[in-house]
């Protein structure tokens, strides 16, 4: 059944090529960990991958009860916590896997420092790789503030007045950022639109370049 | 090779499907069982609320609001219910929901002129004669739902609408 479904959509659309260049593509050796064990650096962009894949899932399901007020955000927080089945999971999924993302991808970039990968020709997904970082920790700083307890607001304030001191642009970037005078309401509006729409959107245009530039290139040779 | 043995390319798409099946099961599993949570969730039970004393109850349908305490995830409120009430011909309290069958408008009593002490609903043109049976050919396909309802100290208590077979 399955199959001729499948034989059915490939006769028209001639969808084989699409996968079949991904599943054929050969892992080099000395990027294989059953060659050389010490080859398991290499797994740590796709582990980065992996628990972003994580982070998205388990944020869309969050979505469903979350509401991005201040009057609310707690309480739903609270609910979806201790009453929903499976809350604490799904949530501890979300709060861990974000400290776990930033983990990862710390050890991929420096995975890719010591072995000079970032060499000519592959210096631009260098750069689009430390834009993910940003964006990475664009998106721990912003949902970081979206539960509003003590800990949260509190932190947000010490982030805000941290970008207070950038030369210049200082004050505009704190009124931006807390989307006028207090850090309050619309505060939390701002940063759960950033964190859900904004960031996400860009990490996966980001990603894509990411991957769409490492597949051309090849991955470093040996070293 | 023998008919029972599988080839190495088998072994390993079945190996990597059923390990790539647990991984995603494991991870969707929590996620999907959290959405679909409200679907397995048991009814709220809702205490009967004193409405009004018997007293005030006529052979008239009238019209009594009283408020319940609703829960809803985190957010708890007062919310204002109605009921159409009357004595029917034994003398028995009949409690019935104003909520009209067919798309859930408001009904009211007696406000169509063309057809007097019936229940009318302005939204489709839906009736119902007093006891709450739905007028064959007007919209609603049942009967309004109807109070549960308990005699207490002279005083109606209401707790759920319950809906009815049709007619």
């Amino acid at each position: 059944m399955l199959q001729k479904v499948y034989d059915w959509v490939d006769e028209r659309l001639d969808i084989t090529p699409l996968w079949r260049d991904v599943a054929d593509h050969e892992v080099p050796e000395h990027v294989n960990p059953a060659h050389h064990f010490s080859a398991f650096v290499y797994c740590f962009g796709g582990l980065t991958f992996f628990i972003t894949v994580i982070q998205i899932l388990s944020g869309m399901f969050l979505a469903m009860y979350y509401a991005p007020d201040i009057v609310n955000a707690w309480e739903s927080v609270y609910y979806l916590q201790n009453q929903v089945a499976f809350g604490v999971i799904v949530r501890g999924m979300h709060h861990w896997g974000a400290s776990l993302v930033i983990v990862m991808m710390f050890l991929h970039t420096l995975r890719v420092f010591f072995q000079g990968a970032y060499k000519k020709p592959r210096e631009l997904n260098w750069v689009v790789g430390v834009l993910i970082f940003g964006v990475m920790l664009g998106l721990g700083f912003t949902g970081y503030l979206l539960p509003w307890d003590m800990k949260a607001v509190f932190a947000t304030k010490v982030g805000i007045q941290i970008a207070e001191t950038i030369p210049v642009i200082g004050p505009i970037a704190k009124t931006f950022l807390s989307s006028g005078e207090i850090i309050g309401a619309q505060t939390l509006t701002r940063f759960f639109a950033i964190h859900v729409f904004f960031l996400p959107a860009a990490l996966l245009a980001l990603m894509g370049a990411h991957f769409i530039m490492i597949r051309k290139q090849g991955i470093s040779g040996p070293l | 090779m023998s008919k029972e043995d599988i080839s190495r390319r088998q072994f390993l798409n079945y190996t990597l499907t059923g390990v790539g099946g647990f991984m995603a099961a494991g991870v969707l599993m929590p996620m999907v069982r959290f959405a679909i949570d409200p679907v397995l969730a048991k009814e709220a039970n809702q205490d009967m609320v004193a409405v009004t004393e018997v007293a005030k109850i006529g052979d008239e349908p009238k019209r009594f609001n009283f408020k319940i305490k609703q829960k809803d995830g985190w957010y708890e409120s007062e919310v204002t219910l109605s009921a159409w009430v009357y004595k029917n011909g034994k003398g028995e309290i009949n409690a019935l929901s104003p909520v009209c069958k067919h798309l859930g408008c408001t009904i009211d009593w007696n406000t169509d002129p063309g057809h007097p002490n019936q229940f009318y609903c302005p939204c489709h043109g839906g009736r119902y004669t007093k006891d709450g049976t739905n007028v064959k050919g007007t919209p609603p396909l049942a009967p309004l739902d109807v109070y549960e309802s308990k005699v207490k100290d002279g005083k109606l208590y209401l707790g759920k609408a319950k809906p009815r077979k049709g007619a």
